[in-house]
């Protein structure tokens, strides 16, 4: 049974905050950046350092933030950050040097439109950067894209069980509109944050002095100079996102069944979609939704599979076109792919996407 | 049942806390509620708006084309959305800060003089409060006395004192509506 307090009015950002608390959240380390910074703000409202232990500091910059994720992480914490867009772009080196030294940990990106300072309205143009790994090598790290502030509230426990799970860096990537939106949501319950002794012995590997065997073995970075260790280490990271991408791909549809066209959108843009396809259902068009939740990995197989039943896909996404090439890579050519979205921070409307549906058509 | 309402006017006039109020008192009925609002430099000053959405059944798009009825405080919020009501919705504005009425005739437009009666009654704090009675006698969403829990919920409690005010200001509301 819910208890009554749990079910709250929330900003997704406030729900990310409170979320990061019950679920045992060790650390929070961020910089100040609309649309995103009420997870700090209600982070210092909430003083978790007086009840959970949680440590919660606000850093100089951005990259200051994404070091004490890389230090934090290391010694096996559950530690996380969060910023929007442009902040974001500052923390990719700390991001794939994570990724190197697999190094868990979450990092909150809740877009705005760019490129550069760009806006402070919503944008989805952080999908190449968010799945394509961001900063340099060859690494990815697990993205996941909530569509309500109820999936990001369950995500920042879900991300903590993955990025440890792998030893990988987590994202939610979320936008302006799942940020700023008040919505119901019934919170996560109270999980107690890990003991010392607890981290020595699930993290064998964290760099915390407990469960210390011999010299060396807790050693972490992402540095390695022999080109033949190197490899080694290289092939080792691309058999692990090989796993991932085979257990890890999670993905939502409505209305697929009977559908002859298929919309293809995350986060707000699917909420936005969901709507139009109320309306293009009512007019007796055939027309579902499919909902990549993790963006990386892409449910590749699932799309392959639509593309053999659907005369055509459209894919909304708030930018200039970025996952449409995930899908065309899946489609193969089969059938037509359109793609739609608006720039600079402006939201598409329902209207807007009936009315690339219906280009769509014609086109098919 | 399903409400989509557009609430918009100047910054300062309260319009988004009346929307969470109104979401909040959604929520208190057991509803699905979305409020999202616009956040950009309108919050900095200028004109503010928000997209409140009330259900029985899980709600889609928190971002719409069309609203079931619009409440508009201010002339540039009365020319942008009354051309985004539903057919037959309805549109409500207060005279005070509007020039040009509106001029649709497949909608309904209600009037209310909730500036001048809060200014009369020394109660401009609550002049949010005046409009959602408006909106509240128009379509009964939600209950006054759900309205009221979630004022108390909202509200932080150095500012309960204030309860009985804001309660009047919605009564007086429903009585200072009306067609035109």
């Amino acid at each position: 049974m819910t208890n009554e307090n749990d079910i709250l009015l929330l900003k997704g950002n406030e729900a990310i905050a409170h979320a990061a608390i019950r679920c045992g959240c060790d650390g929070y380390f961020g910089y100040p950046i609309t649309p995103q910074s009420e997870v700090l703000e209600t982070l210092a409202e909430l003083k978790p350092w007086e009840t959970t232990g949680m440590v919660v500091v606000q850093a100089e910059s951005e990259v200051a933030s994404i070091n004490m994720l890389y230090g934090g992480g290391g010694t096996g914490k559950k530690v996380m950050t969060s910023s929007s867009s442009p902040g974001v772009a500052l923390m990719q080196e700390g991001i794939a040097y994570m990724a190197g030294a697999e190094v868990p940990g979450l990092i909150v990106n809740v877009q705005r439109g760019g490129p550069g300072l760009g806006t402070i309205q919503p944008s989805q143009s952080d999908y190449n950067q968010a799945t394509r790994g961001g900063g340099n090598g060859d690494y990815n790290i697990i993205v996941l894209a909530p569509n309500s502030v109820q999936e990001m509230a369950d995500f920042v426990d879900l991300s903590f069980e993955l990025a440890f799970k792998y030893r990988i860096p987590a994202m939610i990537l979320s936008d302006g509109v799942i940020g700023q939106m008040m919505e119901k949501v019934v919170l996560p319950p109270y999980k107690p944050r890990r003991t010392e002794e607890e981290i020595g012995r699930d993290c064998p590997w964290a760099s915390n002095g407990i469960g210390l065997k011999k010299r060396g073995s807790q050693c972490i970075t992402s540095l390695e100079l022999d080109p033949a260790i190197m490899e080694k280490r290289n092939l080792h990271l691309q058999e692990k996102y090989r796993q991932i991408q085979e257990n890890e791909v999670r993905y939502q549809t409505s209305q697929t069944e009977d559908a002859e066209y298929l919309i293809v959108a995350f986060g707000s843009a699917a909420r936005i979609s969901q709507k139009a396809i109320e309306i293009a259902r009512a007019r007796g068009e055939k027309v579902g939704l499919f909902r990549p939740i993790t963006l990386w990995p892409f449910p590749q197989k699932e799309i392959r599979e639509y593309a053999e039943r659907v005369k055509g896909i459209l894919v909304v996404e708030i930018n200039a076109g970025q996952m449409v090439y995930d899908v065309k890579y899946c489609v193969e050519g089969k059938i037509p792919v359109r793609q739609f979205g608006r720039l600079g921070g402006i939201v598409p409307d329902p209207d807007e996407i009936l009315n690339a549906l219906d280009e769509l058509k014609k086109q098919s | 049942m399903k409400h989509e309402i557009i609430i918009s006017g100047f910054g300062g006039q309260g319009v988004l806390s009346m929307g969470k109020i109104l979401a909040y008192a959604g929520l208190m009925e057991g509803k699905e509620v979305s409020w999202m609002p616009a956040y950009g430099p309108e919050q900095r000053g200028g004109t503010a708006n928000v997209t409140v959405i009330v259900s029985d059944d899980p709600i889609s798009s928190p971002i719409l084309s069309s609203y079931d009825t619009a409440i508009v405080l201010n002339q540039p919020s009365l020319d942008k959305f009354q051309a985004k009501v539903k057919p037959e919705g309805d549109l409500i504005f207060d005279c005070f800060n509007i020039i040009e009425r509106p001029t649709r005739t497949d909608i309904t437009s209600y009037e209310m003089t909730a500036m001048e009666t809060a200014a009369e009654q020394n109660m401009m704090k609550c002049f949010n409060m005046f409009v959602l009675g408006g909106l509240l006698k128009l379509h009964p969403i939600v209950s006054v006395e759900n309205v009221m829990k979630a004022l108390r919920k909202t509200l932080p409690e150095r500012h309960h004192n204030l309860l009985p005010m804001n309660e009047q200001a919605i009564l007086k509301g429903m009585e200072i509506i009306r067609a035109i």
